[in-house]
């Protein structure tokens, strides 16, 4: 196979040197590597990370291709950066069975542009009543660790603590969404201030904590570790930073949304905004970063959620619920946490790559940039600045809240085991 | 004067009593024996109601009607909305027929914000009730009958509700009613006062300019007009209160009650009544009680709006009034 040499990259952010691939691996690291016989590629001072890896996407396919397939996400996902996704188990037919998650995950595979994990659900249908087959859906060729019921709470205490029991058996976790049902009935955005003005039906930061609270202890008393998806509250993150500190094997993910975008957009009922969890006040999304920044939020997952142009070209209520953030999520995190000083380009390769691939156990994934270690790559160029043109995504979906919002950096290569997914940010 | 009108705090104190002066005018049109101006006339204005309200339509008519506008209603039920087409497509739909005004009724919060701000009209767009929102023409009706009853109809013109003490009594937490209220009231000059159950105020009612209590007999010794608002009986089955009985003991409004409120105030009430549930009979039906003249004065209100938001420059009311000695 072919040597790529990458020359002169800040390899997490640290002094330029070169990166030698020789086929799937990486062969080299140090300076003033020869470039005999490879393709040169010029970093000329830009990052370059682990490849990265979203614990939280949404692939849409089986069910709802007109909104995303697993060729689109994933070409989406390398063109953010991603060199492995966790797809949802929200689909049609739901990811309940080992032959769905197989479906999925050998897409992704034949695709070729990002490794595709799939998440399994945690009940049948997503309905919350009976465990789904956690076991064959881990033994089957997709390799289930992850089981979520995410879009929908696993919000049964009996049931919440029984999957996170059964799962211990062969290593799996629970990631849950955490939305208290009786709570968040008609919510339709935070409550608050602002949906106290504009009359949208509230949701309470407490229906989140409630259920966290609750599902630590759970962990704890049965001796299992949960992960919470996309926390959105500085409440939560007080919760977790406890669990954490009485040692239980608790891990969080926050969204790039939430680290920058508050409720007070709301205020234009433009659906675009419209999101699960809501965006929360300025007090979260600081609370937020401080804690992605210490530790005690593990990672940033984006939530990638696509749809149709329709479902959000509507009044509020009508409106569908999500946001992609495949292509942007890195250019949010460097101009929520780098840009800000609260993290360095190294802190960005373990929130984004090495903590997902390791909570996932997405093998492969989140290593070192070194020798002798997976060609899994991502080239930054961190002194761009521009604005977000939704036309240019690779997403078959556009419903994104950044449109023509100036964010900084840029990915412009990706390799995927060697094999370059994204060049000059054109995808291959 | 705004192009749209879509929620009472977009209205300065000057805006509001301008409208409120030229509802007076239009009040006495409707005193004469020939009601109709041709100020609209080759206008066209569609009352566009996703959501049953019959007299907020009819009064929203009767105004346009007065103007000499061409009318079209459009109610969803039964309608290709209610089959799942989207407001965007029915906005379209009606831009295409070149409406000038779209008098919008709906269920969502922000949909009329949403039609007048998404580049799919561009029609006026005026808000008939949005959700648990909105519902400006409702505050300046209100307003409206506020004026006159306590500063005159005459001695009103020109002049705002400076220093007067309204109290809103019940469910604050659904109701587009008291929002708009609060905002226009406050506009306005006056001191708003909300009771109710606290299961019934909004969290973040604390930005809000206005006073919450929770003790209606402690207030209305204090108040120049007492609004009361619908309470549905099916928020005993959310558990926003145990039973109709104890919320009408605790925040209802009867003659007991109505006799510890300062001599010159009254009672207000936006419609439908709920009788035995926030108001007796007693009190709505005595003559402090402002119902009936706060549905007249909503046609006056509404002909103030379309007129000043449709009407451009031209005077209402003079120009009729050589057409109405013509008539004599
Ligand atoms: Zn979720």
């Amino acid at each position: 196979m072919s040597k790529i040499l990458i020359r002169g990259a800040k390899v997490l952010g640290h002094d330029p040197q070169d990166v030698l691939i020789d086929g799937e691996t990486i062969a080299e690291v140090g300076t003033g590597l020869s470039a005999d016989g490879a393709e040169v590629v010029e970093a000329d001072g830009k990052v370059l990370l682990p490849g990265l890896v979203d614990l939280h996407t949404h692939l849409r396919e089986p069910g709802r291709e007109d909104s995303e397939t697993v060729l689109t996400g994933t070409r989406a996902a390398a063109s953010g950066g991603f060199t492995a996704v966790f797809a949802m188990a929200n689909t049609f037919p739901v990811a309940d069975t080992a032959g769905v998650v197989e479906q999925v995950y050998r897409l992704g595979r034949d695709h070729g542009y990002c490794d595709v994990q799939p998440i399994g659900a945690v009940t049948v249908g997503l309905e919350g009543r009976n465990l789904a087959e956690l076991g064959a859906m881990h033994e089957s060729a997709a390799g289930v660790t992850v089981f979520s019921d995410d879009g929908k709470c696993v919000h049964d205490a009996v049931i919440m603590r029984r999957a996170l029991e059964y799962v211990k058996a062969f290593g799996g976790v629970v990631a849950q969404h955490a939305q208290e049902p009786r709570l968040t009935e008609g919510a339709e955005m935070n409550e608050g201030v602002v949906s106290a003005e504009l009359g949208l039906g509230g949701w309470p930061a407490v229906a989140e904590e409630s259920i966290i609270a609750r599902d630590v202890l759970l962990a704890e008393h049965v001796g299992s570790r949960v992960h919470i998806c996309h926390l959105s509250t500085a409440g939560s993150v007080e919760i977790v930073r406890w669990a954490k500190s009485r040692g239980i094997a608790v891990t969080a993910e926050v969204t790039p949304h939430h680290l920058l975008l508050t409720d007070e957009l709301v205020r234009t009922y433009n659906p675009v905004y419209k999101v699960n969890p809501p965006l929360r006040t300025e007090r979260d999304v600081l609370a937020l970063r401080e804690a992605l920044a210490d530790g005690t939020i593990d990672i940033v997952a984006t939530d990638h959620a696509p749809h149709p142009h329709e479902d959000k070209d509507c009044e509020w209520a009508a409106a569908a619920m999500g946001m992609v953030g495949l292509e942007t999520a890195l250019a949010v995190v460097q101009e929520t946490m780098v840009d800000t000083g609260l993290l360095t380009w190294a802190g960005v390769a373990d929130r984004m790559s090495v903590k997902p691939a390791e909570i996932g156990r997405a093998e492969g994934h989140g290593r070192p940039v070194s020798a002798g270690e997976p060609a899994n790559l991502t080239l930054v160029d961190t002194a761009y600045r521009g604005s977000v043109d939704p036309a240019g995504f690779a997403s078959r979906s556009r419903n994104t809240p950044y449109e023509g919002r100036e964010l900084p950096g840029r990915v412009t290569h990706t390799w995927l085991r060697g094999k370059a997914t994204l060049v000059d940010g054109k995808l291959t | 004067m705004l192009r749209h009108l879509i929620s009472a705090a977009d209205l300065t104190r000057d805006d509001a009593v301008l409208i409120l002066d030229t509802a007076e005018e239009m009040a006495r049109v409707a005193d004469r024996p020939i009601k109709k101006l041709p100020t609209l006339r080759g206008r066209t204005v569609v009352n566009l109601f996703f959501e049953d309200s019959t007299r907020t339509r009819i009064s929203f008519e009767a105004a346009e009607k007065r103007l000499s506008a061409d009318v079209i209603n459009f109610t969803a039920k039964g309608s290709s909305v209610s089959k799942g087409e989207s407001l965007k497509d029915t906005a379209q739909t009606l831009e295409a027929m070149g409406v000038d005004a779209v008098v919008i009724r709906h269920g969502a919060s922000g949909a009329p914000y949403r039609l007048a701000n998404s580049g799919w009209i561009d029609a006026a767009v005026i808000n008939a009730g949005d959700g648990t929102h909105q519902h400006p023409t409702q505050a300046l009706l209100d307003a409206f009958t506020m004026r006159r009853r306590l500063v005159g109809r005459d001695a009103g013109l020109g002049q705002d509700l400076g220093g007067r003490r309204i109290t809103v009594v019940g469910d604050i937490l659904h109701s587009r009613v008291a929002r708009s209220n609060v905002d226009l009231l406050h506009t306005l000059g006056a001191q708003v006062t909300l009771v109710a159950p606290p299961t019934l105020v909004p969290v973040g009612v604390g930005s809000w300019p206005c006073e919450v209590s929770y003790d209606l007999d402690a207030v209305l010794p204090k108040s120049d007009a007492v609004m009361m608002l619908r309470v549905q009986r099916e928020r005993m089955n959310a558990a926003f209160f145990p039973t109709e009985r104890e919320y009408s003991r605790r925040y209802g409004l009867d003659g007991d009650r109505m006799a510890r409120m300062p001599e010159h105030a009254v009672v207000m009430h936006p419609g439908p009544m709920v009788r035995g549930m926030e108001i007796t009979a007693e009190v709505a039906d005595s003559d402090r009680c402002t119902v009936v003249e706060q549905v007249a004065n909503g046609v006056s209100i509404r002909m103030a709006v379309l007129y000043l938001l449709l009407g451009g420059n031209e005077p209402a009311v003079t120009h009729t009034r050589t057409e109405e000695k013509s008539d004599r």
